[in-house]
Protein backbone atom coordinates (compact mmCIF):
# COMPACT_ATOMS: atom_id res chain seq x y z
CA UNK A 1 0.00 0.00 0.00
CA UNK A 2 1.33 3.43 -0.81
CA UNK A 3 2.59 5.53 2.08
CA UNK A 4 0.76 8.76 2.64
CA UNK A 5 1.94 12.04 4.04
CA UNK A 6 0.00 13.34 7.03
CA UNK A 7 -1.80 16.56 6.21
CA UNK A 8 -1.02 19.68 8.26
CA UNK A 9 -4.51 20.95 7.49
CA UNK A 10 -5.85 20.46 11.06
CA UNK A 11 -3.94 23.57 12.22
CA UNK A 12 -5.46 25.76 9.51
CA UNK A 13 -8.81 24.02 9.62
CA UNK A 14 -9.18 24.65 13.37
CA UNK A 15 -8.21 28.32 12.97
CA UNK A 16 -10.72 28.50 10.11
CA UNK A 17 -13.41 26.85 12.23
CA UNK A 18 -12.67 29.07 15.23
CA UNK A 19 -12.78 32.16 13.04
CA UNK A 20 -16.01 31.04 11.44
CA UNK A 21 -17.62 30.59 14.83
CA UNK A 22 -16.38 33.99 16.04
CA UNK A 23 -17.60 35.63 12.84
CA UNK A 24 -21.01 34.03 13.21
CA UNK A 25 -21.32 34.94 16.89
CA UNK A 26 -19.89 38.45 16.88
CA UNK A 27 -19.56 39.59 13.26
CA UNK A 28 -23.05 40.95 12.61
CA UNK A 29 -23.22 42.72 15.99
CA UNK A 30 -19.78 44.26 15.48
CA UNK A 31 -20.87 45.56 12.08
CA UNK A 32 -24.00 46.98 13.65
CA UNK A 33 -22.20 48.65 16.56
CA UNK A 34 -19.14 50.01 14.75
CA UNK A 35 -20.71 50.69 11.35
CA UNK A 36 -24.29 51.73 12.10
CA UNK A 37 -25.22 52.28 15.74
CA UNK A 38 -22.29 54.44 16.85
CA UNK A 39 -21.87 56.64 13.73
CA UNK A 40 -25.63 57.29 13.54
CA UNK A 41 -26.05 57.63 17.29
CA UNK A 42 -28.65 54.86 17.38
CA UNK A 43 -29.21 53.24 20.77
CA UNK A 44 -25.65 54.06 21.85
CA UNK A 45 -24.24 57.47 22.86
CA UNK A 46 -22.13 59.06 20.10
CA UNK A 47 -19.00 59.04 22.23
CA UNK A 48 -19.10 55.28 22.74
CA UNK A 49 -16.14 54.67 20.46
CA UNK A 50 -14.18 57.80 21.30
CA UNK A 51 -10.40 57.44 21.48
CA UNK A 52 -10.18 57.44 25.30
CA UNK A 53 -12.96 54.86 25.52
CA UNK A 54 -11.38 52.56 22.96
CA UNK A 55 -7.92 52.98 24.46
CA UNK A 56 -9.29 52.01 27.86
CA UNK A 57 -11.03 49.03 26.26
CA UNK A 58 -7.78 47.93 24.59
CA UNK A 59 -5.86 48.35 27.84
CA UNK A 60 -8.28 46.22 29.77
CA UNK A 61 -7.18 42.60 29.97
CA UNK A 62 -10.49 41.22 28.65
CA UNK A 63 -10.92 43.98 26.03
CA UNK A 64 -7.39 43.35 24.75
CA UNK A 65 -8.07 39.63 24.53
CA UNK A 66 -11.36 40.19 22.70
CA UNK A 67 -9.81 42.53 20.11
CA UNK A 68 -6.94 40.11 19.53
CA UNK A 69 -9.19 37.08 19.15
CA UNK A 70 -11.54 38.90 16.77
CA UNK A 71 -8.69 40.13 14.58
CA UNK A 72 -6.54 37.01 14.46
CA UNK A 73 -9.29 34.39 14.12
CA UNK A 74 -11.16 36.45 11.50
CA UNK A 75 -8.03 36.87 9.39
CA UNK A 76 -7.11 33.15 9.60
CA UNK A 77 -10.66 32.28 8.63
CA UNK A 78 -10.46 34.64 5.64
CA UNK A 79 -7.03 33.32 4.68
CA UNK A 80 -8.16 29.70 4.65
CA UNK A 81 -11.32 30.52 2.73
CA UNK A 82 -9.36 32.56 0.18
CA UNK A 83 -6.75 29.80 -0.17
CA UNK A 84 -9.43 27.22 -0.93
CA UNK A 85 -11.47 29.51 -3.17
CA UNK A 86 -8.30 30.19 -5.17
CA UNK A 87 -7.86 26.43 -5.59
CA UNK A 88 -11.46 26.15 -6.77
CA UNK A 89 -10.98 28.77 -9.49
CA UNK A 90 -7.77 27.16 -10.68
CA UNK A 91 -5.07 28.95 -8.69
CA UNK A 92 -3.47 25.99 -6.98
CA UNK A 93 -1.75 26.22 -3.64
CA UNK A 94 1.85 27.07 -4.39
CA UNK A 95 4.22 28.96 -2.06
CA UNK A 96 2.99 32.32 -3.40
CA UNK A 97 -0.68 31.52 -2.71
CA UNK A 98 0.26 30.36 0.79
CA UNK A 99 2.26 33.53 1.38
CA UNK A 100 -0.59 35.72 0.16
CA UNK A 101 -3.14 34.00 2.42
CA UNK A 102 -1.65 32.27 5.47
CA UNK A 103 1.43 34.51 5.31
CA UNK A 104 -0.70 37.66 5.48
CA UNK A 105 -2.73 36.15 8.33
CA UNK A 106 0.45 35.36 10.26
CA UNK A 107 1.78 38.91 9.78
CA UNK A 108 -1.54 40.46 10.83
CA UNK A 109 -1.61 38.19 13.90
CA UNK A 110 1.88 39.33 14.95
CA UNK A 111 1.10 43.01 14.32
CA UNK A 112 -2.16 42.78 16.27
CA UNK A 113 -0.40 41.06 19.16
CA UNK A 114 2.52 43.49 19.28
CA UNK A 115 0.35 46.61 18.98
CA UNK A 116 -2.12 45.41 21.62
CA UNK A 117 0.65 44.53 24.06
CA UNK A 118 2.36 47.87 23.28
CA UNK A 119 -0.75 49.73 24.46
CA UNK A 120 -0.03 48.55 27.98
CA UNK A 121 -2.44 47.54 30.70
CA UNK B 1 -55.44 4.65 -26.85
CA UNK B 2 -53.72 7.95 -26.18
CA UNK B 3 -51.29 9.43 -28.65
CA UNK B 4 -47.74 8.06 -28.44
CA UNK B 5 -45.44 10.57 -26.73
CA UNK B 6 -41.89 11.05 -27.98
CA UNK B 7 -39.00 12.29 -25.86
CA UNK B 8 -35.64 13.45 -27.21
CA UNK B 9 -32.74 11.82 -25.40
CA UNK B 10 -29.30 13.29 -26.03
CA UNK B 11 -26.62 10.75 -25.17
CA UNK B 12 -22.93 11.47 -24.75
CA UNK B 13 -21.22 8.89 -26.94
CA UNK B 14 -17.57 7.86 -26.84
CA UNK B 15 -16.14 4.95 -28.79
CA UNK B 16 -12.50 4.57 -27.82
CA UNK B 17 -11.61 2.76 -31.07
CA UNK B 18 -12.71 5.59 -33.36
CA UNK B 19 -13.40 8.78 -31.38
CA UNK B 20 -10.88 11.42 -30.36
CA UNK B 21 -13.34 12.98 -27.94
CA UNK B 22 -16.89 12.33 -26.70
CA UNK B 23 -19.76 13.71 -28.79
CA UNK B 24 -23.52 13.89 -28.40
CA UNK B 25 -26.18 12.05 -30.35
CA UNK B 26 -29.90 12.73 -30.11
CA UNK B 27 -32.49 9.94 -30.29
CA UNK B 28 -36.27 10.29 -30.46
CA UNK B 29 -37.67 7.74 -28.07
CA UNK B 30 -41.36 6.81 -27.70
CA UNK B 31 -42.21 6.42 -24.04
CA UNK B 32 -44.96 5.64 -21.58
CA UNK B 33 -45.39 7.30 -18.19
CA UNK B 34 -43.99 4.31 -16.32
CA UNK B 35 -40.66 4.38 -18.21
CA UNK B 36 -37.41 5.26 -16.48
CA UNK B 37 -34.50 6.99 -18.17
CA UNK B 38 -32.71 3.62 -18.03
CA UNK B 39 -35.54 2.08 -20.05
CA UNK B 40 -35.23 4.99 -22.50
CA UNK B 41 -31.55 4.24 -22.95
CA UNK B 42 -32.32 0.53 -23.30
CA UNK B 43 -34.87 1.41 -25.99
CA UNK B 44 -32.12 3.25 -27.89
CA UNK B 45 -29.81 0.23 -27.64
CA UNK B 46 -32.54 -2.19 -28.75
CA UNK B 47 -33.94 -0.09 -31.60
CA UNK B 48 -31.43 2.50 -32.83
CA UNK B 49 -27.85 1.58 -32.00
CA UNK B 50 -26.82 -1.73 -30.45
CA UNK B 51 -23.33 -0.41 -29.77
CA UNK B 52 -24.56 2.01 -27.09
CA UNK B 53 -22.88 0.86 -23.87
CA UNK B 54 -23.99 1.41 -20.29
CA UNK B 55 -24.06 -0.45 -16.99
CA UNK B 56 -27.24 -1.59 -15.33
CA UNK B 57 -28.54 -4.55 -13.43
CA UNK B 58 -31.33 -4.49 -10.85
CA UNK B 59 -33.67 -1.72 -12.17
CA UNK B 60 -34.71 -1.02 -8.57
CA UNK B 61 -32.09 1.33 -7.13
CA UNK B 62 -30.18 -1.23 -5.12
CA UNK B 63 -27.31 -2.44 -7.32
CA UNK B 64 -25.76 0.98 -7.88
CA UNK B 65 -24.75 0.28 -11.49
CA UNK B 66 -26.81 2.71 -13.56
CA UNK B 67 -25.57 6.08 -12.30
CA UNK B 68 -25.48 8.74 -15.02
CA UNK B 69 -25.45 12.51 -15.33
CA UNK B 70 -29.07 13.25 -16.21
CA UNK B 71 -29.46 16.89 -17.28
CA UNK B 72 -26.23 17.54 -15.40
CA UNK B 73 -27.32 15.91 -12.14
CA UNK B 74 -25.88 12.59 -10.97
CA UNK B 75 -28.81 10.17 -10.67
CA UNK B 76 -29.62 6.48 -10.81
CA UNK B 77 -31.27 6.24 -14.23
CA UNK B 78 -33.53 3.40 -13.07
CA UNK B 79 -35.35 5.58 -10.54
CA UNK B 80 -35.48 8.69 -12.71
CA UNK B 81 -38.60 8.92 -14.85
CA UNK B 82 -38.84 10.28 -18.38
CA UNK B 83 -42.27 11.79 -17.64
CA UNK B 84 -40.64 14.23 -15.16
CA UNK B 85 -38.61 15.79 -18.00
CA UNK B 86 -41.12 15.67 -20.87
CA UNK B 87 -41.46 17.71 -23.06
CA UNK B 88 -37.90 18.95 -22.44
CA UNK B 89 -34.99 17.04 -23.91
CA UNK B 90 -33.13 14.72 -21.55
CA UNK B 91 -29.37 14.75 -21.68
CA UNK B 92 -27.58 11.63 -20.50
CA UNK B 93 -23.83 11.56 -19.89
CA UNK B 94 -21.28 9.39 -18.16
CA UNK B 95 -20.70 10.25 -14.48
CA UNK B 96 -18.59 13.37 -13.95
CA UNK B 97 -15.11 13.15 -12.43
CA UNK B 98 -14.40 9.69 -13.88
CA UNK B 99 -12.50 8.74 -17.04
CA UNK B 100 -14.91 7.45 -19.69
CA UNK B 101 -14.25 3.92 -20.86
CA UNK B 102 -17.00 3.78 -23.48
CA UNK B 103 -20.23 5.79 -23.87
CA UNK B 104 -21.83 5.85 -20.41
CA UNK B 105 -19.38 3.39 -18.84
CA UNK B 106 -16.75 4.95 -16.59
CA UNK B 107 -13.42 3.58 -15.37
CA UNK B 108 -13.93 2.38 -11.80
CA UNK B 109 -10.34 1.43 -10.99
CA UNK B 110 -9.58 4.61 -9.02
CA UNK B 111 -12.70 4.15 -6.92
CA UNK B 112 -11.95 0.47 -6.28
CA UNK B 113 -8.45 1.40 -5.06
CA UNK B 114 -9.93 3.94 -2.65
CA UNK B 115 -12.44 1.36 -1.46
CA UNK B 116 -9.64 -1.12 -0.75
CA UNK B 117 -7.53 1.54 0.94
CA UNK B 118 -10.09 2.25 3.68
CA UNK B 119 -10.00 -1.45 4.77
CA UNK B 120 -13.78 -1.95 4.52
CA UNK B 121 -14.06 -4.86 6.92
CA UNK B 122 -14.11 -5.36 10.68
CA UNK B 123 -10.63 -5.32 12.15
CA UNK B 124 -11.11 -6.93 15.59
CA UNK B 125 -9.69 -5.11 18.60
CA UNK B 126 -8.05 -8.37 19.65
CA UNK B 127 -8.05 -11.90 18.19
CA UNK B 128 -11.23 -13.71 19.13
CA UNK B 129 -11.75 -17.45 19.47
CA UNK B 130 -14.84 -19.44 18.56
CA UNK B 131 -15.28 -20.35 22.27
CA UNK B 132 -15.80 -16.67 23.10
CA UNK B 133 -19.03 -16.84 21.10
CA UNK B 134 -20.71 -14.15 19.10
CA UNK B 135 -20.31 -10.41 19.49
CA UNK B 136 -23.02 -8.73 21.51
CA UNK B 137 -24.17 -5.39 20.16
CA UNK B 138 -26.81 -3.14 21.70
CA UNK B 139 -29.40 -1.31 19.57
CA UNK B 140 -27.61 1.94 20.47
CA UNK B 141 -24.28 0.58 19.18
CA UNK B 142 -26.03 -0.67 16.04
CA UNK B 143 -27.61 2.75 15.48
CA UNK B 144 -24.14 4.34 15.44
CA UNK B 145 -23.23 2.88 12.07
CA UNK B 146 -26.35 1.43 10.36
CA UNK B 147 -26.96 4.53 8.22
CA UNK B 148 -23.51 4.22 6.62
CA UNK B 149 -24.07 0.57 5.69
CA UNK B 150 -26.70 1.67 3.14
CA UNK B 151 -24.08 2.75 0.60
CA UNK B 152 -24.46 0.87 -2.69
CA UNK B 153 -21.20 2.17 -4.24
CA UNK B 154 -23.08 3.91 -7.04
CA UNK B 155 -20.51 6.75 -7.04
CA UNK B 156 -23.07 9.49 -7.58
CA UNK B 157 -21.40 11.31 -4.67
CA UNK B 158 -18.07 11.26 -6.51
CA UNK B 159 -19.71 12.68 -9.62
CA UNK B 160 -21.26 15.40 -7.43
CA UNK B 161 -18.09 16.27 -5.52
CA UNK B 162 -16.25 19.34 -6.89
CA UNK B 163 -13.25 18.55 -4.70
CA UNK B 164 -12.90 15.10 -6.29
CA UNK B 165 -12.92 16.90 -9.63
CA UNK B 166 -10.08 19.16 -8.50
CA UNK B 167 -8.11 16.49 -6.62
CA UNK B 168 -8.77 13.07 -8.16
CA UNK B 169 -6.75 11.30 -5.44
CA UNK B 170 -9.14 12.54 -2.73
CA UNK B 171 -10.46 9.45 -0.94
CA UNK B 172 -13.91 10.91 -1.52
CA UNK B 173 -17.36 10.83 0.08
CA UNK B 174 -18.43 7.22 -0.60
CA UNK B 175 -15.26 5.56 0.65
CA UNK B 176 -15.20 7.88 3.68
CA UNK B 177 -18.79 6.87 4.52
CA UNK B 178 -17.68 3.23 4.55
CA UNK B 179 -14.56 4.07 6.54
CA UNK B 180 -16.81 5.72 9.09
CA UNK B 181 -19.20 2.76 9.03
CA UNK B 182 -16.40 0.42 10.22
CA UNK B 183 -14.87 2.93 12.65
CA UNK B 184 -18.23 3.35 14.36
CA UNK B 185 -18.85 -0.39 14.71
CA UNK B 186 -18.40 -1.55 18.31
CA UNK B 187 -16.77 -4.78 17.06
CA UNK B 188 -14.10 -2.86 15.18
CA UNK B 189 -10.72 -1.65 16.42
CA UNK B 190 -9.28 -0.40 13.13
CA UNK B 191 -9.75 3.35 13.54
CA UNK B 192 -6.04 4.06 14.11
CA UNK B 193 -5.08 2.02 11.01
CA UNK B 194 -7.63 3.86 8.89
CA UNK B 195 -6.56 7.22 10.27
CA UNK B 196 -3.39 7.17 8.16
CA UNK B 197 -5.54 7.58 5.05
CA UNK B 198 -8.22 9.84 6.58
CA UNK B 199 -5.64 12.28 7.97
CA UNK B 200 -3.41 12.22 4.90
CA UNK B 201 -3.11 14.83 2.19
CA UNK B 202 -5.59 12.76 0.15
CA UNK B 203 -7.89 12.52 3.16
CA UNK B 204 -10.79 14.41 4.68
CA UNK B 205 -9.24 17.87 4.51
CA UNK B 206 -9.50 17.97 0.72
CA UNK B 207 -13.26 18.31 1.34
CA UNK B 208 -14.57 21.87 1.27
CA UNK B 209 -17.93 20.94 2.83
CA UNK B 210 -19.95 21.63 -0.32
CA UNK B 211 -22.45 18.97 0.77
CA UNK B 212 -23.72 18.11 -2.72
CA UNK B 213 -22.57 14.50 -2.20
CA UNK B 214 -25.21 13.99 0.49
CA UNK B 215 -27.84 15.73 -1.60
CA UNK B 216 -27.47 13.32 -4.55
CA UNK B 217 -27.09 10.17 -2.45
CA UNK B 218 -29.97 7.85 -3.43
CA UNK B 219 -29.68 5.95 -0.14
CA UNK B 220 -29.56 8.92 2.29
CA UNK B 221 -26.18 7.78 3.60
CA UNK B 222 -25.04 11.38 4.14
CA UNK B 223 -21.41 10.80 3.14
CA UNK B 224 -20.68 14.51 3.65
CA UNK B 225 -21.42 14.07 7.33
CA UNK B 226 -19.05 11.09 7.52
CA UNK B 227 -16.27 13.16 5.94
CA UNK B 228 -16.81 16.11 8.26
CA UNK B 229 -17.04 14.04 11.46
CA UNK B 230 -13.69 12.60 10.45
CA UNK B 231 -12.19 16.06 10.06
CA UNK B 232 -12.78 16.42 13.79
CA UNK B 233 -11.37 12.93 14.42
CA UNK B 234 -8.33 13.66 12.25
CA UNK B 235 -7.75 17.02 13.96
CA UNK B 236 -7.97 15.36 17.39
CA UNK B 237 -5.55 12.71 16.20
CA UNK B 238 -3.19 15.38 14.86
CA UNK B 239 -2.88 17.17 18.19
CA UNK B 240 -3.45 14.34 20.65
CA UNK B 241 -1.27 11.71 18.99
CA UNK B 242 1.68 12.79 21.13
CA UNK B 243 -0.32 12.09 24.30
CA UNK B 244 -1.78 8.77 23.17
CA UNK B 245 -0.03 5.71 24.65
CA UNK B 246 -0.24 3.98 21.27
CA UNK B 247 1.17 6.99 19.53
CA UNK B 248 -1.75 7.36 17.11
CA UNK B 249 -1.21 7.07 13.37
CA UNK B 250 2.15 7.94 11.85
Amino acid sequence: MKTRKRSNAPIFWLLFGGGGMMAALFGPMLVFITGIAVPLGLLLPTGTMSYPNMLAFAQNFIGKGFIFVVIFLFIWHAAHRTFHSAHEIGIHGGPLTKLMTYGVAAVVTVIAGVVLLGLGF
Amino acid sequence: MSEQKIIEIEVLRYLPESDQAPHSEVYKVPFTDDMSVLQGVQYIKDNFDGSLTFRWSCRMAICGSCGMMINGVPKLSCETFIRDYYPRRISVEALDNFPIEKDLVVDLSGFIEKLEAIQPYIIPKEPRTVEQGEYIQTPAQFAEYIQYTSCINCMLCYAACPHTGLDPDFVGPGAMALLHRYNMDSRDGGQAQRMELAASEDGVFVCGATGYCSEVCPKKVDPGNAVNINKINAAKDYFLRFLSPKGGAK
